[in-house]
């Protein structure tokens, strides 16, 4: 019998393929006597070693250049004598699962001493140590399933690492148990453009290998697909053949114009984004010079890593987001990882309090880089609060030889004071995501209150409404750019509260521009009131969703 | 029992890629081989084949290490592997 999951769909695109459930984490063994009969313990050592090697150096085949020189050395630690050798040793105190694990351990751990090149190999100890246990346990290898054939990746949340690893060519749709429409899970799903749905309760249960119908636009998955997915899927290829030819600009349904943008977060990203027809970037995320850093990047490397993401447009702006580090991104020389409320300590433009000049010298390399283009290069601050903060900011920014300063706008308090905030910046961007969590209350990573962390509720739809407003009035222009621009009938929305561009990740572009071609301002206007006077997120999407025909004749 | 030394010819040092080729090397043989680094007593000696004590052994480039054997081709196995850890593997 066919059955449905029904979750939060984060990225629109339909598909039908096998699913493939991700095991679980490997557990700790729990500690055993030592064996009976140690010689036949041993042999399952062995063999399991055998089997991960071969199944490592196998994968190692099927990739070419860094990634199959890493698998073949992690296929090699497998069958490690000495590791293998010091393990049936311990039999002699305990069972193989523990032997494996503790050798393992400590093997890592010596490693993790040596530092840098060496302590990064000490994950790859763990991830062999891990594939050895569930050989011995009888449990599927950890990690996302090895396949040939294109799949359905079905798990309950995905981790940082396990992210690393997600080969587009072969996971066709990601489904999790857990996560919310802003987890990194989501944020990686709508980078890569692979269809996903986040909260989907219950869809562990999925058996292995079974086929199943995935839409990422409704959210809904369906074991047993028929002719009505089939014809489903095949009206989502000829949509998205239409939704491929976007070059900008972007105007509404009576000529007014929106320019989208997009978010990137290097060189790369800046230049895919240019050939898929943004007007430039609307949030330039620095943190890729920052991060797995110990030290601070000399201003040398940031001029040159900033003019690379200036060097891919011919014109329009790019707007840099100067360095938002805390919370959910440490950096060791920079942020007190041993805050009690991280989300709400010393993070964003607040960590120039501490960290003395580290802010300066930023704003000094992108001045050297903007010197080298002829694009306009405007900086913003993130996490500000007061518009004693923006004026500083404001003063570090023109001090370096950058005139035009904006801020972010994440912090309730600087929604509710838009207009003097305004007064002295030039422009606000307003971030979604983290303005959702402050409103709501709620841990964006936390998939238990996705239905809360989201940026449809009507409350974060209303202080963005005040801080447009406020906006208008200065006639100083806000944008928004979080994840919720990408959303296009969110962005009809955000149009309609006065919000004057957007920014997106890219492969959202060219669907956010065909949903805003079929409404003029006063239509989004209209449909931006809808939204506001709904009781729920749910009924607001719905509301929105019924004056907008265009997103189901797209599968959107 | 058979004795050679050789001197680190990798950039990187004996990680990565030529630990990894060092490893896979001794393992073809059917006699244990040791690595240690110059000076240090044969009973610290590590097994060649291991790949984890090679990273471990932390041999940088230009760094002098010493490899033994005993067995039937012993002497031939030793020059063999005393090749692969003077060549510069990240010229390659």
């Amino acid at each position: 019998m066919s059955a449905e999951f029904s979750g939060i769909g984060v990225v629109p695109g339909r598909v039908v393929a096998p699913a493939r459930v991700m095991p679980p984490p490997v557990t700790a063994p729990v500690e055993q006597p030592a064996p009976q009969d140690p010689e036949a313990e041993a042999t399952r050592i062995r063999e399991a070693s055998a089997a991960v090697h071969a199944e490592l150096l196998e994968r190692a085949e099927t990739v070419t250049g860094d990634a199959h020189d890493v698998l073949k050395a992690t296929a090699l630690m497998a069958k490690d004598p000495t590791l293998i050798k010091t393990a049936i040793k311990r039999l002699t105190d305990t069972d193989a699962e523990t032997a494996v694990w503790t050798v393992a351990e400590d093997t890592a751990a010596q490693l993790e001493a040596l530092g840098g090149y060496m302590a990064e190999r000490a994950a790859d100890v763990l991830d062999v140590r891990a594939r050895l246990v569930a050989r011995l346990r009888g449990v599927p290898a950890p990690g996302i399933p090895h396949s040939e054939e294109p799949f359905v990746l079905i798990a309950d949340d995905l981790a940082p690492a396990d992210t690393a690893t997600l080969d587009p060519e072969s996971v066709v749709a990601l489904v999790c148990a857990a996560g919310g429409p802003q987890s990194h899970t989501a944020i990686l799903a709508r980078s890569l453009g692979i269809p996903a749905i986040v909260a989907a309760a219950g869809v562990l249960d999925v058996a292995d290998h079974t086929p199943v119908f995935v839409d990422g636009g409704t959210g809904v998955l369906r074991t047993e697909p028929g002719t009505d997915e089939a014809d489903l899927v095949a009206a989502w290829q000829d949509a998205a053949a239409r939704l491929h030819t976007y070059s900008g600009p972007c105007l509404l349904g009576d000529g007014t114009r929106i320019p989208l943008r997009a978010n990137v977060g290097d060189g790369d990203q800046a230049r895919a984004a240019a050939e898929a027809g943004a007007e430039g970037v609307g949030l330039l995320r620095t943190e890729f010079c920052f991060l797995d850093r110990d030290t601070e990047p000399s201003v040398d490397e940031q001029t040159d890593a900033y003019a690379q993401v200036f060097a891919a447009f011919d014109d329009h702006k790019v707007v840099v987001r100067t360095l938002d580090a805390g919370a959910d991104k440490p950096l060791p020389f920079l942020t007190d990882t041993q805050e009690p409320n991280p989300a709400l300590g010393v993070r964003g433009f607040r960590t120039s309090r501490r960290a003395v000049g580290v802010l300066e010298r930023q704003l000094e390399a992108i001045a050297r880089a903007a010197e080298q283009t002829s694009i306009d290069v405007h900086v913003m601050a993130p996490m500000i609060s007061t518009a004693e903060e923006a004026e500083q900011f404001a003063g570090l920014a023109s001090a370096a030889g950058l005139p035009v300063s904006g801020v972010m706008v994440e912090v309730p308090s600087a929604a509710l004071r838009a207009e003097s905030i305004l007064s002295e910046v030039e422009f606000a961007s307003i971030g979604t995501n983290d303005l959702t969590q402050y409103v709501m209350a709620s841990d964006r990573m936390l998939g238990g209150l996705a239905e809360l962390s989201d940026p449809w509720q009507p409350a974060v739809l209303e202080l963005i409404g005040m801080a447009a407003a406020q906006g208008q009035a200065l006639k100083k222009s806000v944008g928004v750019c979080g994840e919720a621009a990408a959303d296009p009938a969110l962005a009809v929305v955000l149009v309609g509260l006065g919000v004057t561009s957007l920014s997106m990740a890219a492969r959202a572009l060219p669907a956010v521009a065909e949903v805003l071609r079929t409404v003029t301002l006063d239509q989004a206007q209209q449909t931006a009131k809808l939204a506001l006077g709904a009781r729920t997120a749910q009924e607001a999407k719905t509301a929105v969703r019924g004056r907008l025909p265009v997103l189901d004749e797209l599968g959107l | 029992m058979a004795e050679i030394t050789a001197t680190v010819g990798s950039t990187v040092g004996l990680h990565a890629r030529p630990a990894a080729l060092l490893a896979e090397a001794a393992g073809e043989y059917d006699f244990e081989i040791t690595i240690a680094g110059e000076g240090e007593p044969a009973e610290d000696a590590l097994d060649a084949s291991s790949v984890l004590s090679l990273m471990g052994l932390g041999a940088e480039y230009g760094h002098t290490v010493v490899l033994r054997a005993e067995g039937d081709g012993a002497e031939e196995a030793l020059a063999a592997l005393k090749d692969l850890i003077e060549t510069d593997h990240d010229a390659e």
